[in-house]
């Protein structure tokens, strides 16, 4: 973190609001798909119509449809300052996902959203903040990345902790490079398994976590991975003096409609689509881990 | 090991009182695991230990990084784990029959203090009270890196199971 700040950029963006009608679609195309890993993938979008791609604020999801198959919700992984192109990395673990993942460049599809309550960006400015991500988490968690990288100045110190499988499964890396090198952030790279030729870490993201200087009572962490790694990642934040109400989390849960009528995300009394899907470890209280409610 | 030289064993003394394995105790006890250690300086790709071989050290890293490997047939090397500063190397020496379970290899170029395993237990038995808050440590170590092999079986970024 000893690199200069670049200069100052244009002021926070304001957060997008909900769609006019969140039940109508709209139609776009893909105009362009890049492989990332064996089974992860990008999308970019532009409107059917022509005209800008919908505003949207880091952290927010859309739902994606794939003809004949069906609607996922997919969290946004493109820059939020960007109109030209909506970007979605999309991993194929189902058969929406699948689908998508055999759309080419023309190929149509609907669109809902955007949907959900984003990364509190804005109350963050001026704070130091840690973001922390493991395997495909790091897709919602992009458009942050880009925005610090827009208002770098407005922000503390910064690390990013990214934990994959394997470096084969590693996301964004161009963008983990540009933060490290030109925008004074400590970013540090982990995997679980790994051959000879990796000569980064292998472990845990929470191990990773001690190399970052926290000063919690100015500290803010953004995470988003598998639950079981936020749980330890929750933790080891703990340790380090970081309160529940200062970690934020996106929840990825069995999201239908996207704005609370259908009870499919339904947690306890919070919908994950509307309320979510970032909320801070406080807010969730009990209900983080739970299997069923 | 052959005892340090004087201005060795400042550099032990100084390392030992800054690495969080030591931290907490006492300027006597470090002190005494001072005389059974030395400085030592690798270069990265150098072999630490190997799989087989006879264990009497171990490492408390002071920079740089190290592999801890298996010999997988067919897969090669797999890196099970990386240690940096502030972390430590080793307790096959401990324990009968004293053989390395796995090779180490320094992936950049890493300081360690290197401690005589023999030299260590020795102290130990004559000084019981050091030796087990030697051991409380070194089984703290040894839990978080099983707890840590538990949660990568997990596989925890594979694809979601039903």
């Amino acid at each position: 973190m000893t690199q200069p700040l670049p200069p100052l950029a244009t002021p926070l963006p304001a957060p997008a609001g909900p769609p006019l009608d969140p039940w109508a679609p709209t139609p776009y195309r893909v105009v362009r798909v890049r492989r990332d890993t064996a089974d992860t993938f990008t999308l970019w979008l532009r409107p059917q119509a022509g005209g800008p791609a919908m505003a949207f604020a880091p952290g927010q999801f859309n739902m994606l449809y794939a003809f004949g198959v069906g609607e996922s919700a997919i969290s946004i992984s493109g820059d939020a300052q960007r109109r030209d192109v909506l970007q979605h990395t999309i991993r194929d673990v189902g058969s929406v996902t699948g689908q998508l993942g055999r759309l080419r460049r023309g190929d149509p599809l609907l669109v809902r959203g955007p949907f959900g309550r984003p990364w509190p960006l804005a109350e963050l400015a001026g704070r130091d903040v840690i973001v922390v991500a493991g395997g495909i988490g790091l897709a919602p968690l992009r458009p942050v990345l880009l925005h610090l990288m827009h208002h770098r100045r407005q922000y503390g110190r910064v690390g990013v902790v990214y934990g994959a499988r394997t470096p084969a499964d590693l996301l964004f890396i161009a963008d983990l490079k540009r933060l490290a090198q030109r925008f004074a952030t400590q970013v540090e790279v982990t995997v679980d398994h790994a051959g000879d030729d990796w000569s980064g870490d292998v472990g845990l993201v929470t191990a990773l976590l001690g190399r970052l200087a926290v000063a919690p009572e100015r500290t803010a962490a953004l995470v988003c991975g598998p639950e079981i790694m936020m749980h330890y990642v929750r933790l080891e934040l703990g340790k380090r003096g970081i309160a529940d109400s200062q970690i934020y989390l996106t929840m990825e849960r069995s999201m239908k409609c996207a704005f609370g009528h259908c009870g499919h995300c339904q947690l306890g009394p919070k919908f994950v689509c509307k309320d979510g899907p970032v909320f801070t470890f406080a807010e969730l209280g009990g209900l983080f881990g739970r299997k069923e409610l | 090991m052959n005892p340090a030289p004087p201005d060795d064993r400042a550099e032990v003394r100084a390392a030992l009182a800054h690495h969080p394995f030591f931290a907490e105790l006492s300027p006597d006890e470090r002190e005494q695991l001072a005389g059974c250690a030395v400085r030592r300086e690798f270069p990265a790709g150098h072999r630490l230990t190997k799989e087989g071989e006879p264990a009497h050290c171990f490492y408390a890293l002071l920079r740089g990084k190290v592999a801890i490997q298996l010999a997988v047939p067919v897969r090669g090397q797999v890196t099970l784990q990386t240690l940096a500063d502030g972390e430590v190397l080793g307790w096959s020496w401990l324990a009968p029959p004293a053989q390395w379970t796995f090779d180490a290899r320094t992936l950049q170029p890493t300081v360690a203090l290197e401690f005589d395993g023999p030299a260590v237990l020795k102290l130990c038995e004559a000084e019981p009270r050091l030796g087990y808050r030697l051991m409380v440590r070194l089984v703290r170590v040894m839990t978080q890196r099983l707890h840590a092999t538990r949660v990568q079986l997990l596989d925890i970024y594979g694809a979601p199971r039903a």
